[in-house]
């Protein structure tokens, strides 16, 4: 892999990572420090293992069959996520996960936000309508829907629904938020507010998001991760990458002459 | 629609090398007419300054067109930026030419019988200068870069000693007090096109490498960094 000597303090480190479905092989010895309140986009022509690399981050891929993991991922505590002892219902609190397809629960907006914390049994009306407030608000949902917290979530548009689902996954107090094609099903307005709404988070959280469109992964991530047949070619700083990565490939990739 | 770029900077590319090769020629042909005092030269060149400049302009559209259309990144990001730079070095370039062409009209109302400078081997430096900042373009050649920029050092130190020769002249009451001021001034007009020479030099060190070398000694760089 190519990389540029970058300095920065990383919440998650993934060592020698490699994932099979099966017998075919998906990810090939990945290694990737992922900066703590940063963004950092993972791009790459389809097929290449970002959704399989994101998915890696939260053990997502543990509820699929069939998928055997060689190599570590350690949380910035040093525990490594795919240790015995670790409880995957807790590391996915820790780290939440954002579809490409909204997927609200067919509920009220109110109990789609509080669904994580009833889950860990917190039922105290202050409190959850207190996580409401807050996780719309943070979402930038809130003055869209403060009147009509009781009614369907299904209601909404394309775009409420993705910043709803985003009001859920930061309603449980996760550090982490991964982002998978957030707004492809979205047009450029409800697209520029997600990611107003991701410059708004970085700071907050750490964000890993995989994207196909690279003008979205130049405008809001400050780190790239360029995979390809799945492997990691390059990881730098997104400004480099997009004025002079220093591999052919990212090249060819990024200007459009292959992918 | 990538296809669609690399036409247009295709398009760019022939628009540059067009308009380098008219300064390129502003630039000899004014540096023969200066040693000369060739003031029908002298004119084409005033006369051609409104030609060059809106070439310039239409360079600088269509880079900007390229910017906003197809949002280019990488190695073609750091051609139109390059072009769009070079293109306004150029255009500088040819002004210092038509200022030099106005000294030559100021000149040709003097008797005099030749330079007493040395301008014709000051000119010769500054063109190759020139000729060799175009070629590094043209061959992507970053190595280039570093002789047109030794060969500034030499020609700013041409320009010092005319000048000095100026002063001593007009100190030691020399009755030519008009012509020693306007070869002054020709001679700072080569310095400042050395200049802007070198500035294209490095421009195509950005463009090849990737790494912006302007104000810094490029004595010792490694251009092999390697991909
Ligand atoms: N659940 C799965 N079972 C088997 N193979 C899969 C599964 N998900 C993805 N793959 C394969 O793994 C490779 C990487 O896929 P994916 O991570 O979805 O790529 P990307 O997100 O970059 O488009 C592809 O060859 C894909 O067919
Ligand atoms: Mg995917």
């Amino acid at each position: 892999m190519t990389q540029h000597k970058i300095q920065f303090s990383p919440v998650m480190r993934v060592r020698g990572l490699d994932l099979y479905y099966g017998t075919a092989q998906a990810l090939f010895s990945v290694d990737m420090d992922i900066p703590k309140h940063q963004v950092t986009a993972l791009i790459g022509p389809s097929g290449c293992g970002k959704s399989t690399f994101l998915r890696c981050l939260n053990r997502m891929n543990d509820l699929l069959g069939s998928v055997s993991i060689q190599g570590k991922i350690e949380m910035d505590d040093g525990t490594d996520i795919y240790d015995k002892h670790q409880d995957p219902i807790q590391l996915r609190r820790q780290v939440g996960m954002i579809f490409q397809k909204s997927n609200p629960f067919p509920k009220t907006i109110y109990e789609n936000v509080v669904y994580g914390l009833r889950i860990a049994g917190v039922n105290d009306k202050k409190t959850l309508d207190q996580v409401v407030e807050s996780s719309l608000t943070r979402a930038a949902l809130w003055d869209e829907v403060k009147d009509r917290l009781d009614q369907s979530a299904l209601g909404l548009s394309g775009g409420q629904m993705q910043r709803l689902c985003i009001a859920r996954a930061v309603a449980v107090g996760p550090e982490i938020l991964l982002m998978d094609e957030p707004c492809s099903a979205l047009d450029p307005k409800s697209t520029a507010k997600i990611e107003d709404l991701i410059l708004e988070l970085r700071g907050k959280y750490t964000i890993v998001i995989v994207t196909h469109n690279m003008q979205q992964a130049s405008r809001v991530s400050d780190y790239t991760g360029f995979f390809y047949e799945g492997k990691l070619i390059e990881f730098d700083r997104t400004q480099q990458i997009f004025t002079n990565p220093k591999n052919q490939q990212t090249e060819d990739y990024i200007t459009g002459r292959f992918g | 629609m990538t296809i669609h770029l690399q036409k247009e900077i295709e398009k760019l590319k022939t628009m540059i090398l067009s308009m380098s090769a008219r300064v390129e020629k502003n630039f000899h042909d004014i540096a023969e007419a200066v040693v000369k005092v060739d003031v029908e030269t002298a004119q084409r060149i005033i006369r051609e300054e409104k030609e060059i400049n809106s070439i310039e302009l239409e360079v600088e559209e269509e880079c900007l067109k390229c910017l906003a259309l197809y949002q280019p990144v990488a190695v073609d990001l750091r051609l139109i930026v390059a072009i769009l730079k070079i293109n306004n070095e150029l255009e500088r370039i040819n002004d210092f030419s038509v200022n030099a062409a106005e000294r030559v009209l100021d000149l040709s109302g003097l008797a005099m019988e030749s330079s007493p400078f040395d301008i014709r081997g000051m000119a010769d430096k500054v063109g190759r200068m020139l000729s060799m900042s175009l070629d590094a373009l043209i061959n992507m050649d970053p190595q280039m870069a570093v002789e047109v920029c030794n060969l500034d050092d030499q020609v700013d130190e041409i320009n010092k000693t005319i000048f000095q020769q100026v002063i001593a002249q007009l100190k030691a009451g020399s009755p030519q007090v008009e012509m020693l001021l306007l070869f002054s001034s020709i001679s700072r007009y080569l310095e400042r096109i050395a200049d802007l020479a070198s500035n294209i030099a490095e421009d195509v060190v950005y463009l090849v490498e990737g790494e912006i070398v302007r104000h810094q000694n490029l004595e010792g760089y490694d251009f092999h960094k390697g991909r």
